[in-house]
């Protein structure tokens, strides 16, 4: 990454009346002005403000500013509990397809079958997978999904009469976004302690679970790549004190094909398509988070529903005990339409082979990280590790954002830090099924390198991209948002 | 940063200061050294009743975002006003004093006791070092 321009934004680029087309003047005689048609109060009396640039102005600086960008097609990006699986091009070009790209969401029903057919199969395929058979495919995210049955947990209470029913149980070891949801949807959050094992304090767990308990939100495999070996006995202690029991989701990666919440005694889980199933993220594409829940929830879930009607596919709109929409139209389909592809194309059998996959490759980079870095607790793990640099902090004064800046200089994205909170300089790695074991090989010998290199250097890194080290303190409290144009006074400031 | 022999201490790393009846509550400078710099901190109104071991607010670095314990049970009664935001005036808090002088100038909460609560149940400073010795040897 040696490239150097394109440092500017696009405004500060731009010169007036440099256009990248000219349009003609207009050649149908107008009968009547602007002003007649349009209220002036409606008019603008001065063209916006958009940057003015020529076509190759245009495109070297958004061809520069994407070479910048480093993404699961252009190098390893083992970023623990985010599933940075290569996404296969055959579902961009599928996705691609008149039939489904010109498709409008206000076309009737009875024109959008073959769409609907795909998504009504969606729906029964994340039942099957995850044991749970009423699904919505409505939430745009893994964090909308949990928010969306967090939703139809307080729905469902709410009917039975039992209001009192005010807290939500997370383990310490959990993805924020989970409290984050609770208190959302109204709910207080009450922390449950991990053993020293990393897995849920079944002590802290019945101290704190009691009649005001709503919902249990477990990660499982957790967020140390630990299988909750307890589960059966959780989701037993949590149904006996009539609370249900929250599935994140997140890792099904670990457990496709191999178990199923639904069968280890979650009521509701959601996915996320983005990560499991294929759909492209972390370069900014849309995520896709749809719940499955227990039957005595389905009515509660956002309507609509996708149902069949002899051979015949409709949307339900018939359900009064809905929480209501949680997201325009039918979700995030592009991505559901990719997790569809992927699952038709691996098969049960296929997606088996992924969980085995991802659990080898996770357990072969532990062994070799083990050799690196402690890993404090006890493996062998599912689809991620979790190892702490808090000696080498301690020795070298190098932390683990520092060994994660260093990694970018050898062309690695960096894996999860600081994270989860459990862990002190945690890093947190999930190689996925994906990559080879040349891949695996060359990222653990980076970080042997690293480990031994002159602190100064990795203190100091990365040093082959354009930005460093931000000033991540200032950037959260003094946030700039978008660009404004250069005054007197803060011309002064950007030159100094 | 030594921690400080007058005060109590939790071992969520908040600690507690009793004057009279009212004690003065902020977190250690081992939480901020983990944290790194706050960013944004959010605390009770006035007036708020707190319980000893319960969350009383927030406080987040670009790091992570923690929970706040209170050492102490009682009623607010004072705000370290500038270091959270003002939404009357729109003004932003700045938590920079919780990074430079966490034990002083950081201080968060001044909570008068309920009655009959007190700080026995917290750490000394002794215990408080011991226990960062052996979770952070």
């Amino acid at each position: 990454m040696n490239n150097t321009q394109s440092t500017q934004v696009i405004f500060e680029i731009s010169k007036p009346g440099r256009r990248c087309h000219r349009v003609p003047p207009c050649d149908v005689p107008t009968e009547r002005p602007l002003s007649e048609l349009i209220p002036s109060n409606h008019l603008a009396t001065a063209p916006p403000a958009l940057p003015e640039v020529g076509e190759i102005d245009l495109i070297r600086h958004f061809t520069n500013l994407s070479t910048r960008n480093m993404s699961i097609d252009t190098n390893f990006y083992p970023l623990g509990s985010c599933t940075m699986k290569y996404n296969p091009k055959r579902h961009e070009r599928l996705a691609a397809l008149a039939g489904l790209a010109a498709l409008h969401p206000l076309q009737d029903d009875e024109t959008l079958q073959g769409i609907l057919e795909i998504l009504y199969e969606m729906q029964q395929f994340l039942a099957e997978i995850s044991g749970l058979p009423a699904v919505s495919l409505q939430p745009a995210a893994g964090a909308q999904g949990e928010l969306t049955a967090l939703y139809v947990a307080a729905a469902y209470f709410r009917d039975k009469g039992e209001t009192h029913r005010r807290k939500v149980l997370v383990p310490d070891s959990a993805h924020g976004t989970n409290p984050a949801s609770a208190a959302l949807a109204g709910f207080d959050t009450v922390t449950i302690k991990s053993g020293p094992d990393g897995l849920v304090d079944l002590s802290d767990l019945k101290a704190k679970l009691g009649d005001d308990t709503a919902v249990f939100m477990i990660t499982n495999p957790n967020t140390l790549g630990l299988f909750e070996t307890q589960i059966t006995t959780i989701t037993d202690w949590l149904h006996a004190k009539g609370a249900l029991v929250y599935l994140d989701g997140a890792n099904m990666n670990a457990i496709l094909g191999i178990t199923r919440p639904g069968d280890f005694g979650a009521d509701m889980q959601h996915y996320n398509v983005h990560k499991t199933f294929t759909g492209p993220h972390g370069g900014g594409g849309p995520g896709s988070g749809p719940i499955a829940v227990r039957d005595f929830l389905a009515p509660y879930l956002p309507a609509p529903i996708i149902v069949k009607d002899g051979a015949k596919f409709r949307l339900n709109y018939d359900m009064p005990k809905s929480i209501g929409r949680v997201r325009s139209f039918f979700g995030n389909i592009g991505i559901l339409f990719r997790g569809y592809c992927y699952i038709r194309t691996l098969g049960p059998e296929g997606l088996k082979r992924v969980a085995e996959h991802a659990v080898l490759n996770a357990n072969y980079l532990r062994s070799r990280v083990a050799q690196i870095f402690d890993i404090p607790h006890p493996g062998p793990c599912m689809h991620e590790f979790v190892a702490s640099v808090r000696s080498l902090l301690r020795e070298r004064k190098i932390s683990a954002k520092d060994i994660c800046k260093r990694l970018l200089d050898f062309s690695f994205h960096a894996p999860t830090v600081y994270f989860p909170l459990v862990v002190p300089e945690a890093l947190m790695m999930e190689p996925t099924e994906t990559e080879s074991k040349e891949t695996l090989d060359a990222f653990a010998d980076t970080l042997a390198r690293i480990k031994e290199e002159d602190p100064e250097i990795v203190r100091t890194a990365p040093h082959t991209h354009i930005v460093s080290r931000p000033d991540e303190v200032k950037a959260a409290k003094d946030q700039k948002l978008r660009w404004q144009p250069p005054t007197a006074s803060n011309q002064v400031s950007r030159e100094r | 940063m030594p921690n400080p022999k007058n005060l109590r201490y939790l071992p969520t790393h908040e600690w507690a200061r009793l004057d009279g009846d009212v004690v003065t509550v902020g977190v250690t400078a081992f939480a901020i050294e983990q944290l790194t710099e706050p960013t944004y901190l959010e605390l009770p109104a006035i007036g708020t009743e707190v319980h000893a071991g319960e969350k009383f607010g927030i406080i987040e670095s670009y790091k992570s975002t923690s929970d706040l314990y209170s050492p102490v049970t009682g009623t607010v009664i004072e705000r370290n006003e500038p270091l959270v935001d003002d939404p009357a005036t729109k003004r932003k808090g700045d938590p920079k004093p919780v990074n430079d002088d966490p034990f002083g100038a950081g201080w968060m909460l001044k909570i008068r006791l309920a009655p009959g609560a007190t700080l026995d149940h917290l750490l000394t400073a002794e215990q408080y070092d011991a226990q960062l010795a052996s979770e952070h040897h």
